[in-house]
């Protein structure tokens, strides 16, 4: 029978959703337990925010200074040791987690597999390769722990009404000194989270300015949407890193996607695939974004979207 | 001090990716290959340390099957001083391609190892890290800004939340993100002085790392189609169709 141990991540003493989308994964395995680890400098707060995940057994902490932040180089082996007696560690597909679990299944000696979307059972999964255009069933082996990172945008988030034991762990593991936190320069908003968000709007080069984007936002405010961007968007400065959806970038599934002025280039319909209704609107009619968009218009963008907010 | 670079063969990054009818794979006769578009990005950074005068020497390194030299003699097109083939006739997993890497840094001493961030065959995502783990040195992924300051570099990294900087002591890893820098077009004299230049071949078996199939892979299938999509008009029409979908 497996045994799940799921790593949570959070944020400013915010449990991470993609702790409850983990915890939908390894639920497919049909465990005899899913625990979930919180290592934080005070990880109470957050265990109890993790002990209502319905399915949750027993929610486990590790208190300690030096988790502070989220540095895979401290935290690895303390996970490491945590697993022991696991039949699967997970960790989400997130920058957090593809920072840490690689680390966590090379010091126990074991391959990973990235971005787990489907569970087939115990040890065979589904996993997206060469962006998204492939999927590969691949199989672990049976006597070593599986260490995955789950790709979120594949599972719903577990519900919230369950009461897990909370318990301290005592792990005793001496951590390196080497790796030092300096910054935090997180990108602020208002708008909903895009990775959470049921509705966003994503904006590409053919804006052509970050104060262009206000187009963007203003719809974006008018629906209650998060707003994304392209790489072209990002690299040409218009709108911060944390707001690119693509291979490289956030793999999202809202239940409406808005691509305004994207060309639908392969590395960003990857990370939208999952959406529930794809929108386009590209004054281009041969871009390749028509072919997966399920409502296309082929216009100017800064005619369109004035008139959309107006319409809606 | 010395860069080792890992410079990955894979199919190149405009390519339409069809999975074979049999499901075994993925086409790749008569693909186009090109280095990884992320290992480009880490040996141009290796190269611009290296124009700074903070590294001396910048070596590339490819675990790939033999016909992969004019891929290598690219990377010292590009700039590196030398190149090491470890030979594997198939692909290795991020595990088998960490140890072999260590394997090579006990013998090479590097200061800094530069990576890409994730190949864009496999997309693991995943050799950087155990790389690092397996050598007891700090890493520094997704980076997108890297200062070296004697035996500290100081990354900023591209995470979900935003950038976050960190400080690692040297000898480490790096694995680059995107916006790192980029990479120079390689000028033609360049591809005629790189053919003089060392490249040293090196069977995988000869660093005495076995390639574990630790992560078997089986059948490959296509991603589902999403059903074809309907033109609108005009603005009305969008309206519309997005109430029809009670989206609005
Ligand atoms: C390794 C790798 C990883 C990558 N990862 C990502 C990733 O994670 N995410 C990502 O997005 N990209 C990624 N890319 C980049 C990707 O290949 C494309 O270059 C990028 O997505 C293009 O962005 P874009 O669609 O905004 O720009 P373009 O391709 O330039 O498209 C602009 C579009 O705007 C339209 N347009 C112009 N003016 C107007 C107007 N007034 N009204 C309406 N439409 C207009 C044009 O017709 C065109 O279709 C990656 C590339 C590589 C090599």
């Amino acid at each position: 029978m497996s045994k799940v141990l799921i790593i949570a991540e959070h944020l400013d003493g915010q449990l991470n959703p993609s702790t409850a989308k983990c915890v939908s994964a390894a639920a497919k395995l049909s465990p005899q337990a899913i625990d979930i680890l919180v290592l934080a400098e005070q990880a109470d707060a957050i265990a109890a925010d993790a002990a209502k995940i319905d399915g949750v057994g027993t929610v486990l902490t590790v208190s300690r200074a030096e988790n502070a932040q989220p540095l895979a180089a401290i935290l690895a082996p303390q996970v490491a040791k945590a697993a022991d007696g696991y039949s699967h560690v997970f960790g989400p597909s997130t920058t957090f987690g593809k920072d840490l679990m690689p680390r966590v299944a090379a010091l126990l000696g074991v391959g990973q597999v990235s971005d787990l979307m489907e569970v087939i059972d115990a040890h065979s999964f589904k996993r997206p390769i060469y962006a998204g255009n492939a999927i590969v069933t691949v199989t672990a082996p049976a006597d070593a722990p599986v260490i995955a990172t789950v790709r979120t945008a594949s599972f719903p988030a577990a519900g919230s009404n369950g009461s897990a034991a909370v318990q301290a762990l005592d792990l005793d593991v001496e951590l390196p000194g080497h790796t030092r936190f300096v910054e935090l320069k997180a990108g602020k908003s208002d708008r909903p989270d895009l990775q959470t968000a049921s509705r966003v709007i994503s904006g590409g080069r053919a804006l052509g300015s970050g104060e262009a984007f206000k187009v963007i936002y203003s719809l974006a405010d008018k629906l209650g949407a998060g707003v994304g961007a392209s790489r072209a968007a990002v690299d040409a400065g218009y709108v911060p890193n944390d707001m690119q959806v693509g291979q490289t970038g956030k793999i999202i599934a809202p239940e409406l996607y808005i691509a305004v002025g994207i060309s639908g280039a392969i590395q960003h319909l990857t990370g939208i695939k999952d959406a529930g209704t794809i929108v386009a609107i590209n004054k281009d009619p041969d871009a390749p974004i028509f072919e997966i968009a399920d409502i296309g218009l082929v216009g100017d963008l800064f005619k369109i979207l004035p008139e959309l907010e107006a319409a809606l | 001090m010395k860069i080792l670079v890992g410079y990955k063969r894979v199919v190149d990054f405009n390519v339409r990716i069809q999975v074979k009818p049999d499901g075994s794979g993925v086409v790749t006769d008569g693909v186009k290959l090109s280095p990884n578009p992320f290992d480009e990005i880490a040996l141009e950074e290796a190269l611009r340390l290296r124009e700074k005068g903070i590294a001396e020497e910048v070596v590339v390194v490819a675990i790939a099957p033999a016909d992969a030299q004019p891929h290598l003699r690219n990377g010292l097109a590009m700039g590196a001083n030398r190149a090491i083939h470890i030979v594997s006739d198939g692909p290795v997993q991020p595990l088998t391609a960490a140890r072999a890497l260590l394997k090579l840094i006990e013998k090479e001493q590097p200061g800094l190892v530069l990576l890409g961030k994730q190949a864009i065959d496999d997309d693991a995502n995943q050799t950087g890290q155990m790389l690092a783990a397996l050598w007891q040195r700090p890493q520094a992924t997704f980076a997108s800004e890297l200062a070296i300051d004697g035996q500290v570099a100081r990354v900023t990294r591209e995470v979900d939340a935003g950038l976050e900087t960190i400080e690692i002591d040297l000898p480490a890893v790096v694995t680059t993100d995107l916006r790192l820098n980029e990479p120079r077009f390689i000028k033609l004299p360049d591809i005629m002085k790189a053919r003089s230049k060392p490249l040293e071949t090196l069977p995988l078996s000869d660093l005495g790392v076995e390639p574990g199939d630790f992560i078997a892979a089986g059948q490959h299938e296509p991603p589902p189609a999403r059903a074809r999509g309907v033109m609108v008009d005009d603005v009305a029409g969008l309206v519309d169709a997005l109430k029809q979908r009670g989206l609005v």
